[in-house]
This record gives structure tokens, C-alpha cells and sequence, in this order.
């Protein structure tokens, strides 16, 4: 049963295993707009917590998404490339940016919940 | 700056209502995006027609028997030699030739100018015009009005519906006063066809509410504002026009009149003339980047040897374009339509090609 994490920089994980499925929230990709370009990262590349690991283009401005614990990526969206504006139509399912293996499981413990986020975002 | 030092638009509740995000912009607190999101706003405006609040521009009204000779000391113009009604695009130079601010002056009367000023140049401008007019018997007013665009190949009809019939014969860069503290002209910086209004608030209400009845018509943010010029290879003061830069390496040689070239009194004539001369070491371009990656402004450009050859300035995703789109600056020698040049985002080099402008093409109503 996976678990779904939430970061102050609008970024959601969903764990499973030591698995994280990771992309950023609804909320992110209303205030970001059209996005039209996904800088994905390549399988293989390690990653700690801050790093900036994927750059999304919108219209208007190159946005950084940040890794939100340390890990290795294990397979970027692919289907970004050809349609970008899956994050904006589903940010929290099929526009998901990247998938990591998760280096220390214990940092999942200072992200927040869906509660949390929601009174973080007002 | 905090929100607190932003001045805000005079019909900042119309936006709210609208749903806009505001964001800073020369000062100004101005409405970005509105629900519909930058990519369909700027669809709508060139299909439709889009409204957009530019109440943060400024209007100046110049009028005197010295309204002429003020401009022609001012700005790289044959201000006498306007007819009535035609709109001129033109500069405020420095000593160097450096662009102070790009400016449309429109000719109201014999010695009566309407002067319409960048927001974040506006007070600048103001102290210039007032500065260099100490010489002319000129009086030089700055209008509160609010400043309404409405662009698209619609907006004539729509403007028409709205009540505002004398916009229909008026050809592209002219404009008029078609009511007391009214001035309405056809220009825009989208690329379209379109209108600039200027008038009292309670006007602009009343307006406002006419027009946004008008399916074909939606209020336009300031994102797709740039999107737009962008595509249309109109320059951006502050970004792709500023003072480091002249007329002639930005390509804008063809809005001063030759005889002005030669024989004009402006400020900044002589280093103009001298710059003419020399020719220009860089160009403005368009650059076009191969594949889905915007390169922005702020972006160094280099050439196939990794030599660094120039700059963008502007750049983003052209929605009506459907690939990214930039302008920039480049050593002349690599100015020429084609040539291929390497842009560096985040360490990644993207091969961007030198592409002419406008990327859309304009759709103005000539006269």
C-alpha cells in the first residue's frame, strides 16, 4: 500500500516499498501554467535531498523541481516528452515526473501529509 | 519589492472578479494569467479578440505652439511632418544614442501630441520631456486615464458592438480623440489588428462590461502580452531595447526618417550618425531553438567553436508558433537568417537558428 508524502516546494511522493514515484502538486502546476517542455533526468543518476532533478518549462518560466530525499533515479516520465501538458492535466497520476530508489527511508519522516500540505497551501 | 510598493490598476476589482494572478511588473501590480491560462489567452487574441489593462503606460498629451520643436529635440522624429491623426513609433535617445524608452506619438491637432510612455520609463520620460522643454512653449500634461488594448481579429467587431463605431475606419497607426478625454487608436503590440483606448475611468467601466458581454471577447494577462510581441518580433524595452543599446544594432533604423539620420537636431543625433557610420558590431535576431526547450532571456549564445557570439534577450514558448521562440543579439556576421549558433541552458547545448522576425505574421489593417 503506498503512502503519498508531501514537500513545502509542491512536490508529492508517492512511496511504495523503497520505491518513490515523484511529481509536483496540483497546486504547483496551476501557479506554473501551461507547461510545454520537461527537462527529464536519465536513469542511474544519483540524487540528494534539494538537488535540483527535473527543470519544467511552462510559458512563462523555467521552473527547478527539487529531490525530496536522497536516491537514485530509476526511470523518468517518458511520456512528457511528447506531451508536457500531463502535468497539468494530471499532475498527480500520469503526469508524474520521475521514480527513485530511496537511499534512507527515515527522511520521509520530516516531509508532510496530504492534511499538512493542504494548511501549508492555504 | 513587496506588493505594498506595487501602484496598483485603477481597475484592479475588475481582475480580481476575474480570477487573475497578479504578479510585479515595472512597478505595477499586474494581472498575469487569468483562468483560462497564457497558452489559451493567447489563442483567443489571435482568433478573437483579447482585452488587455495597460493602464500602467503612460499618456502624455504635448501642446503648444512648441509641440514640434519639442519632439524633434526629443526623439529621433519629423514631428511636423505627421498628419493629422497618423501615430509615429519612435525613441528618447540619450547623448549616446543609448534607447531611453520606446514611445507611439500621435498627432491630435496642428500643435497638439498624444505621447504614450513605457510604465516602467514613464516618470523618466516625464522629467526628460519637462526637462528639454524648458526651451519650447510646450505644455506637457500627464493624462490619468485608464488604457485599455483590445487585439484579434475580432476586435474591430466587437469594439464596433460595444458602441465605439469610430474605430472602424481608422487604419493601423492612427488614432484619434473620439470623445472628450477620449483617445482611441488603431495599434497594439501583438502582431494583430487591434485598438489602444484611453479614457476616464467610469468610461472604461461601462466599457469593460460591454465588450466582456461579447463572447468574442476575454480579458487578456500580461503573460500572453509577452508571448505575443514576442512571436511578432516586437521588442520589449528593458530586455531587448535598453539603454546600452542604439537603433542600429537593434534593427530599428527604419522608424527614424532618413532625413532625420542625416540632418535631424535630436539628442544623441551625432553619436547616432556616428554609430550609422560604423555599423553595427551585433544585430538583433530571432533565434528559433531546435526542439520543445525554451531558451529565455538572459541566455549566452555561442558559436560552433564554443566562442561566445551573443545573447538572447527574449525568449519563451510561442503558443501560435508551436515551438520555442527568442530574440537576441549576435555579432553581425552570424545575423544572417539560418546560420546555426548554440545556446547553453543549464549546461545542455541547444543549436538555435537564426530566424527572421516576426515568427507570426502581422495582420494589421493598412489604410
Amino acid at each position: 500500500m503506498a503512502a503519498t508524502y508531501y514537500t513545502e516546494d509542491h512536490e508529492w511522493l508517492s512511496v511504495d516499498g523503497d520505491v518513490a514515484t515523484i511529481g509536483i502538486t496540483d497546486y504547483a502546476q496551476e501557479q506554473l501554467g501551461d507547461i510545454v517542455f520537461v527537462d527529464l533526468p536519465e536513469a542511474g543518476r544519483g540524487l540528494k535531498k534539494g538537488e535540483t532533478a527535473v527543470v519544467v518549462e511552462s510559458v512563462k518560466a523555467a521552473s527547478d523541481v527539487y529531490a525530496p530525499v536522497d536516491g537514485e533515479i530509476i526511470e523518468a516520465n517518458g511520456a512528457l516528452s511528447s506531451d508536457p501538458a500531463l502535468i497539468n492535466s494530471a499532475a498527480t497520476g500520469d503526469g508524474w515526473l520521475w521514480k527513485m530508489k530511496l537511499a534512507d527511508k527515515s527522511q520521509l519522516a520530516g516531509l508532510m501529509d496530504e492534511a499538512g500540505y493542504k494548511a501549508h497551501i492555504g | 519589492m513587496s506588493n505594498d510598493d506595487l501602484k496598483h490598476l485603477p481597475l484592479e476589482d475588475l481582475h480580481v472578479a476575474a480570477g487573475a494572478k497578479f504578479g510585479g511588473f515595472a512597478g505595477w501590480s499586474m494581472p498575469l494569467t487569468y483562468p483560462p491560462g497564457v497558452m489559451k489567452e493567447h489563442l483567443h487574441t489571435r482568433e478573437h479578440a483579447g482585452l488587455f489593462d495597460i493602464s500602467h503606460m503612460r499618456l502624455f498629451e504635448l501642446a503648444g505652439p512648441g509641440a514640434i520643436g519639442l519632439l524633434d529635440r526629443a526623439c529621433p522624429l519629423d514631428a511636423g511632418s505627421l498628419a493629422a491623426a497618423q501615430s509615429k513609433y519612435t525613441f528618447l535617445l540619450d547623448e549616446q544614442a543609448g534607447i531611453l524608452d520606446d514611445l507611439i506619438v500621435t498627432r491630435l491637432g496642428p500643435d497638439r501630441f498624444m505621447v504614450v510612455a513605457n510604465a516602467g520609463n514613464a516618470a523618466a520620460d516625464e522629467a526628460r520631456l519637462r526637462a528639454l522643454g524648458k526651451d519650447f512653449d510646450c505644455e506637457i500634461k500627464a493624462l490619468d486615464r485608464v488604457f485599455l488594448a483590445l487585439q484579434g481579429p475580432e476586435a474591430e467587431a466587437a469594439l464596433s458592438k460595444a458602441g465605439v463605431s469610430a474605430a472602424q475606419p481608422l487604419a493601423f497607426m492612427t488614432g484619434i480623440e473620439p470623445q472628450p478625454d477620449w483617445f482611441l487608436s488603431r495599434s497594439g503590440y501583438t502582431g494583430e489588428d487591434g485598438f489602444e483606448i484611453g479614457l476616464p475611468e467610469a468610461d472604461a467601466r461601462s466599457l469593460v462590461a460591454k465588450l466582456l458581454a461579447d463572447g468574442r471577447v476575454m480579458w487578456i494577462g500580461l503573460a500572453a502580452r509577452d508571448s505575443l510581441r514576442l512571436e511578432a518580433g516586437l521588442c520589449l524595452h528593458g530586455q531587448d531595447i535598453t539603454e546600452a543599446l542604439n537603433p542600429v544594432s537593434a534593427g530599428l533604423l527604419w522608424a527614424i526618417p532618413k532625413e532625420i539620420r542625416a540632418s535631424g537636431a535630436f539628442v544623441g543625433a551625432e553619436a547616432l550618425r556616428s554609430l550609422i557610420a560604423a555599423g553595427a558590431a551585433e544585430k538583433r535576431v530571432g533565434l528559433k531553438p531546435e526542439g520543445r526547450q525554451p531558451v529565455r532571456a538572459g541566455v549566452e549564445l555561442y558559436d560552433e567553436a564554443g566562442n561566445s557570439i551573443g545573447r538572447v534577450t527574449s525568449g519563451g514558448f510561442g503558443p501560435s508558433a508551436g515551438h520555442p521562440v527568442a530574440m537576441g543579439y549576435v555579432a553581425t556576421d552570424l545575423a544572417k537568417p539560418g546560420t546555426r549558433v548554440f545556446a547553453d541552458v543549464r549546461g545542455t547545448r541547444i543549436p538555435v537558428d537564426v530566424h527572421t522576425l516576426p515568427f507570426t505574421p502581422h495582420r494589421y489593417r493598412k489604410g
